[in-house]
């Protein structure tokens, strides 16, 4: 049960990871307006965003194959993840961006920053911390998407649980124990964006 | 591929099968949600402390548990107490009861936000209880929280699909089947996405259709 709950952390942290900074990449394309590629964004967001997570693990499991791409089930389990948490990553990125004041594009611009330079030393430090509670809102909603990968054959919190209670013939004991265990894990990045927030707090009042 | 998505569409009767009992469920679930998150939210702004710390406690656990895993507790946890359920009864039970604490919540931050000269003007009118909350608190409860509850009601729509675990014949569980039958995972799977796509467009396009009216209704 245990070894199932470090899987779902695991493949949480490991979705986060890697869907959190895609989602950034997504949303600038967006932001730029890149022709083409921008629509191509609007389009993949809106789609995934509509996506069960769990019709997106079974068409990532046994569709890529056919196209010559074999995963475990572990790497379907963080590509499903991280594909659908880079959508509303995307989403949260994104707001943030268009709510980010164009006075001071136009002062880094006067400054004569390039944009790379302005994204990266005034765009970006006060974007991170108005999406962070957003961000990690996201994050715990993927947390509670991540059962739908027990179906693909991933030995998470929730197979484990259902293996277990099919062993035992008591289904109901394993399945009070994973949801408490969900709720810790849920609990614990709460926490998190609580000690984040307070730092941030901390941060810009020492500014 | 081509011949997948023929296979595909050779059997858009059960696609479409599917999608009827995901909308259906998705339908009866914000419906029964609504009310009950209502009266949820009516609770958590109890004048007893107690009665409004207990609910919001649940209503918070509710919140942080995975769909899937209530979906598990409703369906093996009910003929424990004695209770035997088909499984759609199960599905549609598990769904409300998930929902209407994400719903409490969203009315209960509406209606905490309503203008308390409204209410008071309301009783000042001579209407109380049931009717002052159907024609003063409620028109303006359903304006104020339209776009996030349209928000939830996609969630909802998506949640659907955890149910093809235990059995319910939704749109997930027919792509699933036909591509075990007839190995076209593609297409069966991509088929299923473009529905649910559809219906959250609409269901965003009728979420633009109330904000609208409630635009006109202010002016």
């Amino acid at each position: 049960m245990l070894e199932g709950a470090a899987v779902t952390a695991l493949v949480s942290i490991l979705a986060i990871a890697v869907g959190v900074p895609l989602g950034l990449l997504l949303a600038i394309i967006r932001w730029r307006r890149v022709p083409l590629l921008s629509n191509a964004v609007a389009a993949y967001v809106s789609l995934i965003r509509a996506t069960p997570a769990i019709t997106l693990a079974l068409l990532i499991f046994f569709a890529l194959p056919s196209f010559g791409i074999v995963l475990t089930p572990l790497a379907a389990a963080v590509l499903t993840l991280t594909v659908n948490t880079s959508a509303f990553n995307c989403e949260i990125w994104r707001a943030a961006l268009i709510d980010f004041p164009a006075e001071q594009l136009d002062a880094a611009r006067a400054f004569g920053l390039r944009p790379r330079l302005a994204f990266r030393r005034i765009i970006f430090p006060q974007i991170w911390r108005t999406s962070l509670p957003a961000l990690v809102n996201e994050m715990t909603l993927l947390i509670k998407a991540s059962p739908a990968l027990a179906v693909i054959g991933l030995v998470d919190l929730t197979r484990a649980a259902s293996r277990i209670g099919a062993a035992t013939y008591k289904p109901l004991p394993p399945f009070i124990v994973a949801t408490l265990l969900y709720v810790l894990l849920v609990l614990a990045f709460v926490a998190l964006q609580r000690l984040a927030e307070r730092h941030l707090y901390a941060m810009r009042s020492a500014q | 591929m081509t011949k997948d998505f023929l296979i595909v569409f050779g059997h858009f009767d059960q696609f479409l099968a599917g999608l009827w009992n995901t909308l259906w469920l998705a339908g009866a679930t914000l419906l029964l949600a609504s009310v009950l998150g209502c009266a949820i939210a009516a609770l958590m702004l109890a004048r007893q402390r107690f009665i409004r710390k207990s609910v919001a406690f649940l209503v918070d656990g509710m919140r942080c548990i995975p769909f899937l895993l209530l979906a598990y507790l409703v369906y093996y946890g009910l003929p424990e107490l004695g209770l035997q359920f088909d499984s759609w009864t199960c599905g549609v039970s598990a769904l409300v009861l998930y929902h209407s604490a994400y719903i409490a919540e969203i009315v209960r931050g509406a209606w905490s936000n309503l203008a308390r000269e409204q209410i008071d003007a309301g009783k000042a009118f001579g209407f109380h209880g049931y009717r002052l909350f159907r024609r003063i608190i409620l028109p303006q409860l359903f304006f104020a929280s339209a776009p996030v509850v349209g928000n939830q009601t996609v969630q909802i729509l998506k949640d659907t699909a955890f149910l093809m675990i235990i059995t319910v014949p939704e749109l997930t569980f027919v792509a699933s089947s036909i591509q075990a039958t007839y190995f076209v995972p593609f297409a069966a799977f991509i088929v299923a996405m473009v529905l649910y796509w559809a219906v959250t467009l609409v269901i965003e396009a009728g979420v633009r259709r109330v904000e609208l009216s409630a635009a006109l209704r202010r002016a």
